[in-house]
């Protein structure tokens, strides 16, 4: 079936000012179009530097549908390879994580490879001579990823040689990466605790437009906060709660509480909720870690920095980060109706351990697999993946608040509960898988 | 029940039949449920995270949101069964004792049903009214891969 490979006006269609077509979560075939025009083509998170610290560490992800290699060199230097043998194709590694030595060595025949990928050796070197094998691709080493971008220890990768340049891509939205950096007193953050990974039966995009949802904290999580605010009713609101209870409680927050919190979209899909306040902000205060962020960057940078809280801020498509608690999700597609969210949790460096007990905690109540928050959010997921396969009505509304003249500036500031931070996201789509047109 | 291996058949038989509530009241007060991100593997609550770890204030939570009408993701409801080998006592000491149960777990919800499979590792106290759980650790085979939802109580 190709009714969209070769028809950037059918795909133009699907989105439309103020809501977009079904296909855009149900199609195979855009999402095999996906993988190509909008995954490999932009700028994808990858890993975090810290996962690497030593010559020859390696961590193995894929991403567009294409399995890739991390990998430490002996100079310090992150660099990304396809994990694919230049002989057969056997991948080199095979474990998730881990370090090669000095060199990757094929388990298959033996071929043997540099960390940078530069051919080292293979078993029978006389039957090559007379060969063609040093000419074609599988006698130069292993394919190199050549635009990858290490931004403060995250690593992203385009995959394309075409795209645009990793600052006009993410443009202002690195602000959200920097402000989680900036919470270390010493600039550095490590990836620590594990990651919590949930496979959700949904689109990918469904759950990437969610985490700007402002308006269904209510009506989605009312049993979850319903049931917190029951246990903790009586208390005086000054009393020191335990930590999943201010991690808790805030989500029964009323529809008035978001819509102030405000937001702002970027071009290229990017976003911001909650520049103003949000639900991480109330967070209790830490005197000595104040005075260590005051002596690091002075008082006014480190009130600057400690009084954004954002929501979420989106890297559009496969990040959102939020800097307090320092916890980031990545969003991994599997397919059309399938896909990998990973919950992320940082150190950082020169900061209480009171932070990074706040990340995992906050991971664990909202982004585990048993999370009672992520219950609901993934029930209706799925829920919405089956719902739009009904008859009628093949169009997912995205009316609140557009105005037609918001596309005239690329960076807008509005009220918390706009759609808009989801319209941005689907403009971006409809850009990147159109490129003919936008040429 | 006077012997602590009938208390761990007891216990998950309390939540197959979805007896939420004296279920909970098995937990000691300072009592604990824990699933290891890491599995057996981990040693600690605190150096890395967990799928779950949780005191009676967010046990109690959990089993007060399955009464809401409206934990939408319990439309249709959820059921499990564990199945469970021998409980076999690691340690046994004048008021407490250890034991180790391996299991197979399956949640079985619409047209879906999930397995798991793992040890439970129960570490009990002995109380005037019988057994109290101190701590309930379940060590998941595969705990760090990526899962579905896991609703109720392994």
């Amino acid at each position: 079936m190709t009714a969209y490979r070769n028809r950037p006006d059918l795909v133009a269609a699907l989105v439309r000012d103020d809501r977009v077509h079904r296909d855009l979560y149900l199609s195979d075939e855009l999402f095999a179009l996906e993988q190509e025009r909008l995954f490999a083509r932009t700028w994808v998170f990858l890993g975090h530097a810290s996962q690497v610290p030593a010559a020859g560490d390696f961590v193995t992800q894929e991403i567009a549908g294409r399995p890739l290699l991390m990998v430490r060199q002996p100079d310090g230097a992150v660099h990304v390879m396809y994990n694919r043998c230049a002989h057969k194709g056997t991948q080199l590694v095979t474990d998730e994580s881990g370090n090669t030595g000095r060199f990757f060595r094929c388990p298959y025949h033996a071929w043997t490879y540099k960390l940078d990928g530069a051919p080292l050796g293979l078993p029978l070197k006389n039957g090559y001579e007379g060969t063609q094998l040093k000419a074609c691709e599988s006698g130069q080493g292993l394919s190199v990823v050549k635009h990858v971008k290490v931004y403060r220890d995250f690593v992203f990768v385009r995959l394309s040689d075409t795209g645009p340049s990793f600052e006009d891509y993410f443009g202002d939205v690195l602000g959200a990466l920097d402000n989680m950096v900036d919470r270390s007193p010493e600039g550095r953050l490590t990836v620590g605790g594990g990651v919590l990974r949930n496979i959700v039966h949904c689109n990918w995009k469904m759950y990437l437009e969610n985490i700007n949802d402002t308006v269904h904290p209510m009506s989605t999580h009312e049993s979850a906060t319903k049931a917190a605010e029951a246990l903790w009713e009586g208390h005086a609101p000054t009393d020191p709660k335990p930590m999943a209870m201010e991690q808790i409680l805030p989500f029964g927050s009323g529809y008035e509480f978001f819509d102030q919190m405000g937001g702002r979209v970027f071009a290229n899909g990017h976003s911001v909720l909650g520049v103003n306040f949000s639900i991480h902000s109330n967070y209790a205060q830490l005197p000595e870690y104040e005075a260590a962020m005051q002596a690091a960057h002075g008082v006014a940078r480190a009130a600057d920095i400690l009084q954004r809280s954002p929501q979420n801020s989106v890297l559009y498509p496969s990040l959102s980060v939020k800097g307090s608690p320092q916890a980031i999700r990545v969003i991994r597609p599997l397919a059309a109706d399938c896909t990998l969210i990973e919950a992320w949790s940082f150190r950082a460096a020169g900061a209480p351990a009171l932070l990074f007990e706040r990340a995992m905690s906050y991971n664990r109540l909202v982004f585990s697999p048993v999370s009672v928050v992520a219950h609901d959010d993934v029930h209706l997921f799925e829920s919405i993946q089956k719902g739009l396969r009904a008859g009628g009505n093949e169009w997912i509304s995205l009316h609140r608040n557009h105005d037609p003249a918001e596309t005239q500036q690329a960076t807008v500031t509005t009220n918390g509960t706009n759609e808009l931070l989801m319209r941005n996201q689907f403009r971006a789509w409809a850009r990147a898988m159109t490129p003919e047109v936008a040429a | 029940m006077n012997d602590p291996r009938d208390f761990i058949a007891h216990e998950a038989a309390l939540l197959d039949a979805r007896r939420f509530d004296d279920w909970l009241a098995l937990f000691a007060d300072d009592g604990h449920y824990w699933v290891p991100l890491l599995g057996a593997a981990q040693a600690d609550p605190f150096s890395h995270n967990s799928l779950a770890y949780e005191d009676r204030l967010l046990l109690q939570l959990r089993v007060e949101r399955l009464k809401n009408p409206r934990a939408h993701s319990q439309h249709p409801a959820s059921h499990s069964q564990h199945v469970l080998q021998p409980s076999r006592i690691e340690e046994e000491g004048t008021d407490d004792v250890r034991l180790r149960t391996p299991f197979l777990y399956i949640e079985a919800r619409g047209d879906d049903q999930l397995l798991l499979s793992g040890t439970a590792r129960h570490h009990l106290i002995r109380t005037p009214t019988g057994w109290s759980i101190r701590e309930k650790r379940v060590d998941l085979l595969n705990a760090a891969r990526p899962l579905p939802a896991i609703q109720l109580f392994i």
